[in-house]
Order: structure tokens, then C-alpha cells, then sequence
């Protein structure tokens, strides 16, 4: 059993066992899901209530309106993302794997934008439709919440794990997050934006995605830096 | 410097409380290393930082006389680690738990049905951890080590709601590892009966 | 050499030295601020479009320079901690975050009062400047507040670094999206190409308080880093000491 060269476990193994085990857990609980994406349609339908039904001023706020929608929606799933880890000690189970510990992080975090940031992605047009979006823009609606939707994730998974365990997390991880995601927000709905008014949208696009790039490169191990704090 | 696992003057605060100061130790395969001392005495903070769950104040840990700190994925996979949590998921079952678990360490390759059955929990298997006891779940636990390779085993209380049947259990296991030249690291407020070399740390 | 940084970032010798170097920040930093006020409010023309209106760069351009001069310092020096475990950078962080957020605070609020006459308003959203400098605020609010969050120590040391270099990474971010958000406001005047188009009557004052807000700043950091010091090192013998000799002059 004392090898000279004990071989390690894989380390897209170990990533691809963490999502598919949250995902299964997701499956097992599918209200974890729904709510997120409920939100997500409520908010989007409170703002008409709010300003009035004048097809003029909807389909003027309507990239806005989603943007901030899925905006909010992602950020109340990402609560939880690592609170029934840390709390039944399978968090700390990953710390002290072989596998590297951003690579797990990556793998929940994979999960989580499959359970969370996809569906508001499908969502998104049949909201975009009541606010009067012409259907030629529901193609840049999907892209720029697809791209923003990965950032989300991966950029509030950082606040999750920073605020794990701590008693004020909700309005804490907000805090912590919003600013850090207004970039995506300006990006995301101004392109929308551009796209219904016949604009070039490339450039919001090339953000999105460098931005996406550059936190999916990034962010793991932020996340496993975070994770090993908050778990002392 | 030759041991196996050897720790250099640590020492750990906690709040304003100085838990340990300049501890040192060392421990070689086949030895049992037990941290004695009654509850709030700084155990299980000591048993973390080793397992490098708590950053130490000062001190380093050196496993094959390398800093433990610089190769932190080659000391983990030496390392199987078992808490006052036990780690599992409620919602899934025992055996999706263990091979979940699998993957993140390197395995023993034992026959799960073996193992399951030598801790008799092989026909709990397929329910789920919630509708498990607490006892039953320290078991799991107990199977999580036996299901990898690991050199060196920790062991935070390990006899905690487990019944006689189980600590003697525990025992016979730890036995085991350590006749086929494994370490064990365990915080215990019980007494330990043991046939091998035993360093015990005693914290006030 | 790193001998001797270990030995300057040693509490006891950091607390004796910054005790030192503080008045040669302070009154420097004084002087040079009250011929800026003289030299801007009083000596210098009223702009031939704003009027007396734009004297109040001379406050709000420091200010806002050093917002983002604290923010940096902050996130260097969590850095420094996080990775040579450096306890005197992690109270160096967490002393420049509430000087950071004050000086963003007067930045926001020097702006908001210089549009009102400009603008028209109290609030211009229009204006990328002032958003990244409220964005900038939030980002102070959520590092302190994280910082206070966290019961132990060390603890918040790491964790709030670790927010403050994600933070620091998102800076140059927030303010690339804002300014491409929106382009209302006034071109940068200091650091046009081919120097700065500003009257030398203007300019002069204006170079002098950034430069005397930032010896201030150097001394509001170092007062501070060494309350934290102290507050940090209560259990050592050193700060007892300390504390002990002081009470017995005092008698």
C-alpha cells in the first residue's frame, strides 16, 4: 500500500463527479430549481405592473428589466451553493482530497449554472415576448444571458464560498457580489438593447465572452481559496 | 528527521486563547498517535491543522521530511480524514455517497459488498443517509476508510455514538491498518486499548 | 533582504518607526494643502466657462485619485498577506479600507455638488466618472462588511483578501464598462496628450493638493495601521508593556 509513486485520482474525474452528484441531488430536489426561475418570471412581471402597460416604455425597458431579473434570480440560487456541503462536512471531505480543490469547485460550479443559469436562459425569450421583443432579438437575449449567466456563476460562487457559514450570508453575498457584476449587467442588457434598435451588438458580445473567459480561468481558484477560509 | 509525519513546533490561537505552543511530534508507519485531553482542550483544532484544515499560527508539518504546506495533494492522498460530520449527503444513499467519495480519492480496491457487510450496514445500502442512524452513520464513515488506499488515518472522536459492538469495532480496524504499516492520528476523551507503539499528547 | 523586511514588518518595530515617520507625512502634507487652497481658491482665475464652479476639483480630484490609490494599496498589501502570510500587510488592508471609502465618500460628494450649478442636478447618471466612483463605494462597503462578518481575525484577514484582489481585478473592469456605457462627461483635463491644458495658476495649486492629500492619507494610514497593531498584538508582551510604561509615566 506504500507505493513509491502512488497514482493521484483524476482530476476531470473528481470534477466531473462533483456536478454530476449536485446535479442528481438538483433532480432529487427539483423545488431548488424552480424557485430561482420563478423568481426570475415574477420579477419580470412585477415591472409592467409597476410602470404601466404603454408598449412604448416596455419594449424600451425590456433588456433592462431581464437583465436585472436574472440578475437577482441567479444571485438567490447561489445562497445556498455551498451551505449543505459545509454543513454535513462533505465540504470538508473535498478539502482534503487529492483532487485540487479548485477543480471541484469548478465541477459545483458547473452544476450549478446547468441547474440555475440555463433554465433562465431558455426562459428568457418567452418573458422577452411580453415585453414586445422582436423575435430577430431574442437570438442576442439568449447569447448575452448564456455568456453572462457562466460569469454569474462562476463570479458569485466566489461570494458563496466567502460567505459560507456566516450568519448574515443573504444580504452579505449581495453586497459582495452585485458591484463585481455590473459590468455583465451594462454589457449584457445594453447589447440587448443595441440589438432591438438595429445596432452592431459584436462588441458586447466579444465582452461577454472575454469576460466569461477570463472568470472561468480565474475564479476556481478564488473559490478553493475562499472555500478552505470559510471552512476553518 | 526521519519519520514518516513529523511536526515542528506548532502552535495555534484561538480568539484570545493559545490552544497548543511549540508542539511537536513525529510518527512513523505503524503507530498510533492519540491526542488526549477533555472537551474544549484543543483536539480536534489540533487534528484539523494537521489534516491542514486550520492554518497554523506557527510550525510546519512535514510528511517524507518535505513541508506539507508545498504539496498539499500529495499529502492528501496519503491522508483519509473522518469528523464529528460524516460528510454524506442525506438525500443520497450510502452506496452513491462511497462512490461519489471514490472519486475523490485514490482507492483501495476492495469489494464495496465486503466491506459493506464486514460493518454490517450491506442491507441499509440503498437508503438514503437521512433515514440512517447516527451510529449507522459513523459505520459509513468507518467504510470511507477502509475503501481507500490511504497511508495515514484521522480520526476525530471516532467512537462517538457508535455501540460497544462498534468501538471494539473500531479497534480491531485501526489494528488492522496499523499491522499493514498505516499511521493513525485519533482524538479521543476515551481510553484507547491498543497492542501497538502509542504517542499520546495530552492538551489541557 | 528579507531579513530585513521581516524585521521592518515586525509589530513592535513597525510601531516605533511609523510613530516617527508620521509628523514628516503630516506636516508636509499640511503645508502643501493650505498653499493649494490659497493658491487655488484665491490666486487662481475663475475658469472662463465654469466660473468659480470648478474650484472644487481641488478637493474632488485628490479625492477621487486617492479612492482609487487607497483601493490599490488595500488590495497589494491583502495580496502581500495572503501569500507570505504577512500579518503587518493584512492590518495595513484592513486600516486603508475605511480611509478608502471616506475619500471615495468626498469624491461622490464634491462631485454631486459641482454638477448641481453644471448640470443641473444633484445626480447625473449619465456622468461615468461619478457611477464608478459609487461602484468604487459599494466595493469599499462590501469589503468592510465582510471584514465585519467575521468574528476571528485571521480569519477575516484572508477572507477579505481574497475579495479585495477579486475586487482588484474588477476595477479597471467596472471602470472600462461604465465609460463605455455612457460619454457625457468632460474629457480628462490633467493628462491630455502633449501635456496638460490647464493654466500653470491653476494647474500649480491643483498638483499641490494631490500631493498633500496623499501625504495625509500616508499619515491617516500609518495612525491607523498602528492602532490596528496595537489592537492586533494585545496579547504579546511587547503591547503590554507598552502599556504598562505609559501608565506610569502618566502618574
Amino acid at each position: 500500500m506504500t507505493d513509491n509513486q502512488p497514482e493521484m485520482p483524476g482530476l476531470g474525474r473528481g470534477m466531473m463527479a462533483v456536478a454530476k452528484r449536485d446535479l442528481f441531488l438538483a433532480w432529487k430536489r427539483p423545488g431548488d430549481v424552480l424557485n430561482p426561475l420563478f423568481f426570475f418570471a415574477m420579477v419580470a412581471t412585477l415591472f409592467p405592473l409597476a410602470v404601466g402597460p404603454s408598449a412604448e416604455q416596455l419594449e424600451f425597458s425590456g433588456p433592462g428589466v431581464l437583465w436585472v431579473a436574472a440578475l437577482l434570480a441567479m444571485l438567490l440560487s447561489l445562497n445556498s451553493l455551498f451551505v449543505s456541503d459545509f454543513e454535513d462536512g462533505s465540504l470538508e471531505q473535498m478539502l482534503v482530497s487529492p483532487v485540487p480543490l479548485a477543480a471541484l469547485s469548478l465541477g459545483k460550479t458547473i452544476a450549478h449554472w446547468l441547474t440555475s443559469g440555463l433554465p433562465l436562459v431558455i426562459v428568457a425569450p418567452i418573458l422577452g415576448m411580453t415585453f414586445r421583443m422582436p423575435a430577430s432579438v431574442m437570438g442576442v437575449l439568449m447569447l448575452t444571458l448564456l455568456l453572462g449567466t457562466i460569469s454569474l456563476s462562476l463570479l458569485g460562487s466566489i461570494g458563496a464560498a466567502l460567505t459560507v457559514g456566516l450568519h448574515r450570508g443573504t444580504a452579505l453575498l449581495s453586497l459582495l457580489i452585485l458591484p463585481l457584476a455590473m459590468p455583465l449587467l451594462i454589457f449584457g442588457a445594453r447589447t440587448v438593447s443595441l440589438a432591438a434598435a438595429g445596432d452592431v451588438v459584436a462588441g458586447g458580445l466579444y465582452f461577454l465572452a472575454a469576460y466569461a473567459v477570463l472568470i472561468v480561468s480565474l475564479a476556481p481558484f478564488a473559490i478553493a481559496a475562499a472555500l478552505r477560509i470559510s471552512n476553518e | 528527521m526521519t519519520a514518516k509525519l513529523t511536526a515542528d513546533s506548532l502552535t495555534l490561537f484561538r480568539g484570545e486563547r493559545c490552544l497548543f505552543e511549540n508542539l511537536s511530534f513525529a510518527l512513523n508507519p505503524g503507530e498510533l498517535l492519540l491526542l488526549e485531553g477533555c472537551n474544549g482542550s484543543g483536539k480536534t483544532s489540533l487534528i484539523r491543522a494537521i489534516a491542514g484544515l486550520i492554518e497554523l499560527e506557527t510550525g510546519e508539518i512535514y510528511w517524507d521530511e518535505q513541508p506539507v504546506r508545498r504539496q498539499r495533494q500529495v499529502f492528501n492522498n496519503e491522508l483519509v480524514w473522518m469528523a464529528h460530520r460524516v460528510g454524506f449527503k442525506a438525500d443520497l444513499s450510502l452506496v452513491e455517497n462511497l462512490r461519489f467519495e471514490s472519486a475523490l480519492r485514490r482507492d483501495s480496491r476492495h469489494d464495496l459488498d465486503d466491506i459493506l457487510t464486514r460493518l454490517n450496514i450491506n442491507r441499509l445500502k440503498r437508503l438514503p443517509v437521512r433515514s440512517l442512524s447516527a451510529g449507522q452513520q459513523r459505520r459509513v464513515a468507518l467504510a470511507r476508510m477502509l475503501m481507500s488506499a490511504a497511508t495515514l488515518w484521522m480520526m476525530d472522536e471516532p467512537v462517538t455514538n457508535l455501540d460497544r459492538e462498534g468501538r471494539s469495532l473500531v479497534m480491531t480496524l485501526v489494528s488492522e491498518h496499523l499491522a499493514r504499516g498505516g499511521m493513525v492520528i485519533m482524538a479521543a476523551h476515551q481510553d484507547i486499548q491498543i497492542d501497538f507503539p502509542v504517542h499520546t499528547i495530552q492538551l489541557q | 533582504m528579507w531579513k530585513f523586511i521581516h524585521k521592518l514588518a515586525s509589530p513592535p518595530h513597525f510601531y516605533g518607526l511609523a510613530a516617527k515617520i508620521i509628523p514628516w507625512f503630516f506636516l508636509p502634507g499640511l503645508i502643501l494643502i493650505f498653499y493649494g487652497l490659497y493658491g487655488g481658491l484665491l490666486l487662481a482665475p475663475p475658469d472662463y466657462q465654469q466660473g468659480d464652479a470648478f474650484r472644487i476639483i481641488y478637493v474632488h480630484v485628490p479625492s477621487a485619485y486617492l479612492s482609487l490609490m487607497a483601493y490599490s494599496i488595500m488590495a497589494i498589501s491583502a495580496g502581500i498577506g495572503l501569500i507570505w502570510r504577512l500579518k503587518l500587510a493584512h492590518a495595513v488592508a484592513a486600516a486603508a479600507a475605511p480611509i478608502g471609502a471616506w475619500f471615495t465618500f468626498l469624491a461622490l460628494a464634491t462631485g454631486s455638488i459641482w454638477g448641481r450649478p453644471m448640470w443641473g442636478t444633484w445626480w447625473e447618471w449619465g456622468d461615468p466618472r461619478l457611477t464608478s466612483e459609487l461602484v468604487m463605494l459599494f466595493l469599499y462597503f462590501g469589503y468592510m462588511a465582510l471584514r465585519g462578518a467575521i468574528d476571528d481575525t485571521a480569519k477575516a484577514d484572508r477572507a477579505s483578501a481574497v475579495l479585495a484582489l477579486v475586487g482588484a481585478v474588477n476595477v479597471p473592469i467596472i471602470h472600462f464598462s461604465v465609460e463605455w456605457w455612457s460619454s457625457l462627461h468632460q474629457g480628462p483635463t490633467l493628462m491630455k496628450k502633449g501635456g496638460p491644458a490647464m493654466d500653470a495658476a491653476m494647474l500649480y495649486p491643483l498638483l499641490a493638493m494631490i500631493l498633500g492629500f496623499t501625504l495625509i492619507f500616508g499619515a491617516l494610514l500609518l495612525r491607523r495601521v498602528r492602532t490596528e497593531v496595537l489592537y492586533r498584538e494585545r496579547r504579546t508582551r511587547w503591547v503590554r508593556h507598552l502599556v504598562l510604561s505609559s501608565a506610569v509615566e502618566k502618574k
